[in-house]
């Protein structure tokens, strides 16, 4: 995209919280109109760029332009055209759902009467209607997390920055915001989403950074991400505990790769390689599962996982995040 | 990457309900520092209206301290009870206000720790709009506080010579400097890691001030070493000045202390406030 500037521009982002090295170097672009992930375990960096990115702090080192605005000279620019949904649910606990939206939108420049309307009309948006005229500490999570990002919605912004907008939901909560965020995107703004699923970022985001110890260690598609750490992880749980040796034996070879016993007699587990293109893995699982049935062994179940953000994590770095489940996918 | 990229990896949202229109007009102008605060105002009132407890707790004491003083020891103090109340009540009204301007800096605190700061700061208004205004909103909770307890007094026998112009012009006083002095909270709230941490900073500072006064005596029976405390004590000036405007003969003199008390107040922490507020954290 020629001559429109990007979204995000940083290069080289350093900063420092006394003797703690929160971001080191840290580049990112992001083109407009896009989802971008940035994803990494807590204390990474995330919220760190995403305050230098929303004018909240000054980096020590390095440049950073959000829509084609410098962020510490020409910070105003930036809030005028930014919305920021917090990590923390980022609206006044004392005062009601209603009141929340209507100081926003006053704060935002519009008239009472128009920000009066607005609010009533994000509330329906956001089925927090009947409890429109209840002070927000009596919400659930959930809906103090919908009334946050209503709150981002009162005006029209180009960038919106939601920092782990799902962390600490339950899943029909954590769908909903989902639903949101597709909705913002679907209206032509750009996104941060910082998350520690990879699941929600292969979900939301065209692109991911992955950020580790303040710096971005890879960048690409979620496929491209997954692809380096291998398909995934097969697990295979056996019929019978005793035929566990031949078991491991077999699919080692038919795999070519090494094959791990759990606790569990009856477990088996392998990381399936990434293969030659062309032959996705589940043809080569299916090719040694086969093998093995083939040679009398007999499978109770088994499932193909994705692998996690662990995993990313592991063939990108050599250490481990956060202990992150994503779901697998079960197969039979 | 290009648009086609992004349509393929999001599909449209799944709730149409969720399309307000307002989303697709262009940004509206950023409200200007005086309708900023305002807005911040309209919170605070708010503020009120859903935690009264923040002004009922603080007040308790004051109006505990008016009918104690005045029916225990009145008598002995001053002759008669009637007398005494006509000494103690612009006392405990400086003292009801000034404890109540302590939230000023809890208030900030407590936005602070919770993120909605951040918020506030990544709106495109004045960076200090979310202070002035709150402190605008308390001037209602200072004539409410305020009020009540000059409220109480009438209803006890609180005649002041000044009349009601004396009284307004007393409160009016006393607003003014508990205007000023809640810079000193919101430096405060902004210095210190919790609520309870600022809550408890204040009242170490306002009890000796107010107590080490001359709300309740006057100071010529005292020690000298408190004698000297009591009339350098800002709030004794303060009081005094509100004695005389509600009993209609103002001292100049000490109206002008305490204004001047009030600007240097405002001159030293208004900045800290700013500063610490704009400062990264």
């Amino acid at each position: 995209m020629p001559r429109t500037p990007l979204a995000v521009e940083a290069s080289g982002l350093v900063k420092r919280f006394g003797t703690t090295l929160a971001l080191d170097g840290v580049d990112l672009a992001i083109a407009p109109g896009t989802v971008c992930g940035l994803l990494g375990p807590n204390g990474a960096g995330k919220t760190t760029t995403v305050r230098i990115l929303a004018t909240l702090l000054v980096p020590d080192g390095g440049t950073a332009r959000v829509l084609g605005h410098e962020v510490t000279a020409e910070a105003s620019s930036v809030r005028r055209r930014v919305a920021l949904a917090g990590q923390a649910a980022t609206v006044d606990d004392d005062l009601t759902g209603r009141e929340n939206l209507v100081l926003l939108g006053r704060l935002a420049g519009l008239r009472w009467k128009a920000a009066r309307a607005r609010a009533a009309e994000l509330l329906a948006a956001f089925a927090l209607e009947e409890s429109a005229a209840r002070q927000v500490k009596t919400y659930s999570g959930g809906m103090r997390r919908r009334l946050d990002l209503a709150a981002s919605l009162v005006v029209r912004a180009d960038l919106y920055f939601l920092d782990e907008p799902t962390t600490g939901l339950d899943p029909a909560s954590r769908a909903q915001v989902h639903d949101i965020i597709r909705f913002i995107v679907a209206g032509g703004a750009t996104v941060l989403l910082t998350t520690q699923y990879l699941e929600e970022a292969d979900h939301l985001a065209g692109r991911l950074a992955v950020i580790d110890h303040g710096r971005v260690i890879a960048e690409g598609t979620p496929g491209e991400l997954k692809a380096s750490a291998g398909a995934g992880t097969l697990r295979i749980r056996l019929a019978r505990p005793a035929q566990r040796p031949q078991a491991e034996e077999m699919l080692a070879q038919l795999l070519s790769a090494p094959v791990g016993a759990s606790a569990d007699p009856r477990m088996l587990t392998a990381k399936v390689p990434a293969g030659p293109p062309g032959q996705p893995a589940s043809e080569r699982v299916t090719a040694a599962l086969a093998g093995l049935t083939g040679a009398g062994i007999a499978i109770g179940e088994f499932a193909l996982g994705q692998p996690s953000l662990d995993e990313v994590f592991l063939a990108l770095t050599g250490h481990a995040g956060t202990i992150i489940q994503t779901p697998t996918e079960t197969l039979s | 990457m290009t648009g086609g990229t992004t349509g393929a990896t999001v599909p449209a949202a799944r709730t149409p309900a969720l399309v307000p229109g307002a989303l697709a007009g262009p940004r509206p102008r950023p409200p200007g520092p005086l309708a900023a605060s305002a807005a911040f105002g309209w919170r605070g009132l708010l503020k009120i209206r859903h935690v009264p407890e923040q002004l009922f707790d603080v007040i308790a004491i004051p109006v505990v301290f008016t009918l104690m003083f005045t029916y225990l020891f009145g008598g002995a103090l001053a002759g008669s009870t009637h007398r005494y109340l006509q000494f103690i009540l612009p006392g405990t009204l400086v003292m009801a206000v000034l404890l109540v301007s302590m939230y000023a800096g809890i208030g900030l605190n407590t936005d602070a720790s919770t993120g909605l700061c951040d918020r506030f700061r990544s709106l495109p208004i004045w960076r200090l709009a979310p202070i002035t205004g709150a402190l605008l909103g308390d001037i209602a909770r200072y004539l409410l506080a305020g009020g009540l307890v000059v409220a109480l007094g009438v209803a006890i026998g609180f005649r002041p010579a000044g009349g009601v112009p004396g009284v307004l012009a007393g409160i009016g006083l006393l607003l003014a400097f508990a205007s000023s002095l809640s810079w000193a909270w919101t430096a405060l709230g902004l210095s210190l890691r919790t609520p309870q941490a600022v809550m408890s900073a204040g009242t170490v500072v306002l009890f000796p001030l107010t107590l080490a006064s001359n709300v309740f005596v006057a100071p010529q029976t005292m020690p000298g070493w408190l004698q000297a405390f009591v009339t350098a004590n800002p709030v004794s000036h303060l009081v005094t000045a509100e004695r005389g405007l509600m009993n209609g003969h103002p001292a100049t003199g000490q109206i002008a202390l305490v204004l001047a008390a009030s600007a240097v107040l405002v001159a030293v922490f208004a900045p800290v406030t700013a500063r610490l507020y704009g400062r990264q954290r």
